[in-house]
């Protein structure tokens, strides 16, 4: 299997354009998500949510809520201190780590916090209650900008503070200020990544059952962690962990917004408990918007030290990370990873990244698919081209300039990382001839002539995948895996991570169908339900297959070896010499063999073992990575802007990714698309916006902005394959590489349309109206003037030049 | 997501629908529902009972009338878009129609419904202003007609009073005239930052009138006058300059996509490009 694929032999499956086995019973609307749920005296229950940024509680009256018909219940904050606080799993030296509360009890800070909370038979009646609720609040100044939230005399998020300065993580390599004295050009830029949210097409949803005989606590929840969430739902409630179970029903996205623990996972199953009935919660798209974690919203101040032929000697890289006014589980760490990846595909001898985390009165951000690592490729690829540009080189010659070599991996980097793997000229260079790129350049010039701005952006990526070590994961990193060979033949795997529209329930039916000899349809895949899988990890951080996938191949391999010891004493020949394959068992070179069925009816009938060979046929393997994994790719995206409004159209797009060996490329190429797409659209549509009130002006989807089909061009998708190292299947993971090196490649496009009008930087999103402006400071001029201005401004650039 | 408690009713006569519309106060028309009931969901509407005219016969339908085609007030914007008449002769509404939303809101949502809302970003007020539509509205004391030019009074209110139901839209055959619908979508909400419908009728080079109705800019949509008088008797390469007046005097709404000043500028190129469009 470390082979590359195709070249490996007996690979019936692997590697094929296998459909999803999840897809039918999805597409025919017959599976359950949480919402589906129906159990027996169901209870809903809505959340009375603050309407202000940040505000003091003086009295929550619930008498007319608790009047109200069909109303069970209403507690608020004061009801349910006996629920432990939302936890955080980030630790970072000298990190401020407020109470954050289940239902906020004296003050709210932010919009969306819950304060209430209200059980009824009938979600109508629930919510018809909730306007019920009287909450008095006193307001209070809003903090929403982080500059001026570092500001003295800001007013604080938390008082107990006496600052909105959570943490300052330093990361240092090198000799910076002497990289930086003898550079022959230095270029900064202060890039500005904004807040996004993850919006997964399920939002949130809970159901919680308890059976007070059993003492069993059984909770349906849309996450990503399943076994992680069961031990925090039990500390939270202070329940035994073995009377808890967690199961994901269907999961409908998550793009790592459940990669969390919220309070409402605390609320439901505790008012379960409490009123001895099942509860359910269904969160709603304003909810979802509001009150569900956000990505991104970084300020990143750098500067290269670069010599004059295009060599990197140093960056800086200062940044502010906007944690809104909690921690949620993963908080605080999401911009270091930033700085983990910020030296991207390139050589860097110096290195200096320092990031603040700032409090404020917003909802937190957390992970959003990529989680630090498309702010560090934003950072590192649109400096890329600043510099290029700087320099007037082509900004992929810049690049190859500063790759390190294949020879040169496991390449150590600037950040302290060792880079598994990688080929970087290779993905560029297939994807510069995918694009044309010479031609598309002469094709730039000829449209400047006619007064088009035509842009052409190149990105660069290289990503951390298969979290991870258990030495660099706040919760371990390895995953678990078991594979039982049923009596009748048939598989069932069962597996740590939490698939929620990736696929694995297929492509590793097709990993373990190839390795048993048999069929994919006979490989039953089960994860999510923390009563019938070993406890795992769960799915996050492209790490499913790379490890999970591992886990089960590892499984899978001592099912062999013992499929193979009982054949061998049953056909009297050497376990070495059996050949599993085709449905049967067969000795090398000979026609004797047994069926499959045999093999798997001798070892459950256990009438004619070999001498210390166990009855029956399951394995687990927990297996632990010895480092992560590093996929990396090429993107090129082509780009037309109008001169006149300043909307920008996607001409082309071209990608060459390498996540090392695929299993299914039909999943592979479904999570490039879908990154790609929210790749875009982080660049061009998407952004939260809080008003100086820390009012949400974002708050539906009639505001924020979603990518549509229409106005996506085809995506020409290529790969090159370097498998890794790391794991015996050679294969990196995929799902956040879109994303990351997409989103730079737009934005680097959009700023070469408009170099000839001497813009060097636009932050995005780029919507119509701020290209547009940004083009009206360029110049009103015509075409032949865009390009003498073009000639002329080539010689200026804004940036400080050392002679 | 989830509305406050309202009465519903679907009669099956006009009549009927009108005495249930003025039998109580918070009584609401629905039609379509692709406006009323999001923002019942939202709560930002809460009518104590819907009257549905879903099942009353006789309100959809495209039907020629001489020089004239009526439209029946709940004729969907997908029947818009898709009716052989309208293509034929007054394509420019066909046009308009097939811009609305996506298709599920073409498939439900309706002509009468869309006028009676007046959202100042729906599409079809450009187009209404621009064929000087006329918009039959039916109460207590029968029908009466109320011209495009009327219509529309401000942010989310029409010349239709409380206690009428509008049924009928008359527009005229637009024979001999080129026509155009350019929008500026909202990358979200799907509906016009800025919509220009142009009715241009041109002989030997010069153009003999031009009739432009613009949506999405201000509380409610209006003829660019400033813009049909400059044209008039003039060329196609006059267009340019006189679009430069598709925004004057109006005063421009701003979100948080487009500011006033943008949208006034984006309605001088839509109108532009609606104009050249139109003389294609």
């Amino acid at each position: 299997m470390a082979k590359k694929n195709g070249k490996a032999n007996g690979h019936a499956f692997v590697g094929q354009r296998f459909k999803r086995k999840e897809d039918p019973r999805l597409i025919q609307g017959i599976s359950h998500y949480a919402d589906d749920l129906r159990l027996p005296g169901l209870l809903h229950c809505v959340f009375v949510r603050s309407p202000h940024a940040h505000a003091k509680i003086s009295s929550i009256g619930t008498d007319a809520a608790k009047a109200a018909p069909g109303v069970v219940a209403v507690f608020t904050g004061n009801d349910v201190k006996d629920i432990g606080c939302v936890p955080c799993a980030g630790s970072l030296p000298g990190l401020k780590i407020p109470n954050h509360y289940v239902l906020a009890r004296d003050r709210v800070r932010y919009v969306g916090e819950p304060v209430a909370v209200i059980a009824a038979e009938t979600l109508y009646q629930a919510r018809d209650a909730a306007d019920l609720v009287e909450v008095d609040y006193e307001p209070l100044p809003a903090i929403v900008d982080m500059e001026k939230a570092l500001a003295k005399g800001s007013p604080y998020v938390h008082d107990e503070f006496k600052t909105n300065l959570a943490f300052t993580h330093v990361m240092n390599t090198g000799d910076v200020a002497a990289a930086f004295k003898k550079a022959d050009v230095v270029v900064n830029q202060r890039l500005v990544n904004q807040r996004l949210a993850p919006v997964s097409m399920e939002p949130r949803g809970v159901v919680a059952q308890y059976l007070p005989g059993e003492k069993a606590l059984t909770v349906w929840s849309s996450t990503q962690i399943p076994h992680l969430l069961k031990t925090q739902m039990a500390v939270m409630l202070g329940v035994p962990e073995t009377s808890v179970r967690v199961i994901t029903p269907e999961v409908g996205g998550g793009f790592g917004s459940k990669l969390n623990v919220y309070g409402e996972e605390g609320v439901v199953p505790w008012l379960a408990i409490r009123l001895g009935r099942p509860v359910k919660w269904s969160e709603t798209r304003r909810e979802n918007i509001a009150a569900t974690i956000h990505g991104r919203d970084q300020i990143n101040d750098v500067e290269l030290a670069l010599k004059k032929d295009g060599t990197l000697l140093g960056m800086r890289c200062h940044v502010l990370a906007d944690l809104g006014a909690y921690h949620q589980l993963l908080t605080p760490i999401i911009a270091t990873l930033t700085g983990l990846m910020a030296p991207g595909c390139y050589k860097l001898p110096a290195f200096e990244f320092v990031v603040k985390g700032v409090f404020t009165n917003k909802m937190s951000t957390d992970a959003y698919r990529g989680a630090g690592r498309p702010e560090a490729t934003y950072l590192i690829e649109r400096m890329a081209d600043i510099a290029a540009r700087e320099l007037k080189m082509d900004p992929v010659a810049f690049r190859r300039k500063n790759f390190p070599s294949p020879k040169e991996f496991p390449f150590a980097t600037a950040a302290g990382l060792q880079y598994d793997s990688g080929n970087y000229q290779g993905t560029l260079a297939k994807a510069t001839q995918i694009a044309g790129y010479d031609k598309l350049r002469a094709r730039q010039k000829a449209g400047w002539k006619q007064g088009k701005y035509y842009g052409i952006g190149v990105s660069t990526y290289v990503e951390i995948c298969a979290l991870g070590p258990s030495s660099a994961m706040p919760a371990g990193g390895w995953e678990s895996g078991t594979v039982r060979i049923e009596p009748t033949g048939k598989v069932t795997a069962l597996t740590g991570a939490s698939p929620h529209g990736q696929g694995q329930e297929t492509s590793f039916a097709q990993l373990i169908a190839d390795m048993l000899g048999i069929t994919p349809a006979d490989v039953n895949v089960v994860h999510g339900d923390t009563a019938a899988v070993p406890y795992g990890i769960g799915t996050f951080g492209s790490r499913a297959t790379a490890v999970g996938g591992t886990a089960l191949y590892v499984a899978t391999e001592k099912l062999q070896d013992k499929m193979k010891k009982i054949a061998a004493h049953l056909l009297g020949a050497r376990p070495d010499a059996i050949v599993i394959g085709g449905g049967r068992l067969t000795v090398k070179g000979s026609k004797k063999s047994l069926s499959f069925g045999e093999v798997v009816g001798a070892a459950y009938s256990a009438k004619s073992l070999p001498e210390g060979v166990e009855p029956g046929l399951e394995a687990t393997h927990f297996f632990e990575p010895r480092n992560f994994t590093f996929p990396f790719g090429a993107h090129i995206v082509c780009v037309e802007v109008d001169r006149d409004t300043g909307a920008i159209s996607l001409d082309r797009y071209v990608a060459v990714d390498d996540c090392g060996n695929v299993i299914n490329p039909l999943l592979v190429e479904g999570q490039i698309h879908g990154g790609i797409v929210q790749g875009i659209a982080q660049a061009l549509y998407e952004e939260v916006i809080y008003n100086e009130d820390g009012q949400l002006s974002t708050g539906t989807l009639m505001d924020y902005a979603l990518p549509k089909a229409a106005g996506l061009p085809e995506f020409e998708l290529e790969r090159t394959c370097t498998p890794t190292p790391v794991n015996p299947m050679g294969v990196k993971g995929v799902g956040e590489a879109g994303t990351i090196g997409c989103t730079p490649a737009v934005v680097n496009a959009v700023c070469d349309a408009l170099a000839p009008l001497g813009i060097r930087h636009i932050d995005m999103p780029l919507k119509p109206e701020k290209v547009w402006r940004a083009m009206q400071g360029g110049s009103q001029i015509g075409a032949t003037a865009v390009l003498a201005a073009a000639e002329k401004k080539a010689g200026k650039a804004s940036s400080r030049r050392r002679a | 997501m989830i509305p406050s408690a309202f009465d519903y009713e679907a009669p099956r006569s006009l009549s009927e629908a009108l005495s249930l519309l003025n039998s109580r106060e918070d009584a609401k028309i629905l039609a379509g529902g692709h406006s009323l009931l999001p923002a019942m969901k939202l709560r930002l509407a809460a009518p104590a009972l819907l009257v549905d005219l879903s099942r009353i016969e006789g309100l959809s339908y495209v039907r020629e009338a001489g020089e004239r085609i009526h439209i029946g007030a709940m004729t969907t914007h997908a029947e818009v878009a898709a009716s052989e008449v309208l293509k034929a002769r007054c394509p420019l509404l066909a046009q308009t129609a097939s811009h609305i939303g996506d298709v599920q809101v073409r498939n439900r949502g309706t002509i009468g419904g869309s006028l009676a809302h007046a959202d100042p970003a729906a599409d079809y007020p450009a187009a209404i202003l621009a064929l000087e539509a006329e918009i039959v509205v039916t109460g207590p004391k029968g029908e009466r007609v109320i011209s495009a030019a009327q219509f529309f009074t401000g942010l989310f209110t029409t010349a239709v009073a409380a206690n009428e139901i509008l049924t009928e839209v008359r527009v005229q055959a637009t024979s001999g005239a080129g026509v155009a619908y350019k929008k500026f979508a909202h990358p979200a909400s799907g509906f016009a930052v800025v919509g220009v419908a142009a009715v241009v009728k041109a002989a030997g080079g010069k153009i003999q009138s031009a009739r432009i109705g613009i949506t999405g800019v201000s509380e409610h949509a209006y003829r660019a006058t400033a813009v049909e008088n400059a044209l008039a008797g003039k060329t196609a390469r006059d267009i340019a300059a006189a679009s430069e007046h598709a925004a004057d005097g109006v005063d421009a709404l701003s979100d948080t996509f487009a500011s006033g000043d943008y949208r006034k500028h984006i309605a001088c190129v839509y109108a532009k490009r609606a104009l050249e469009a139109a003389l294609k």
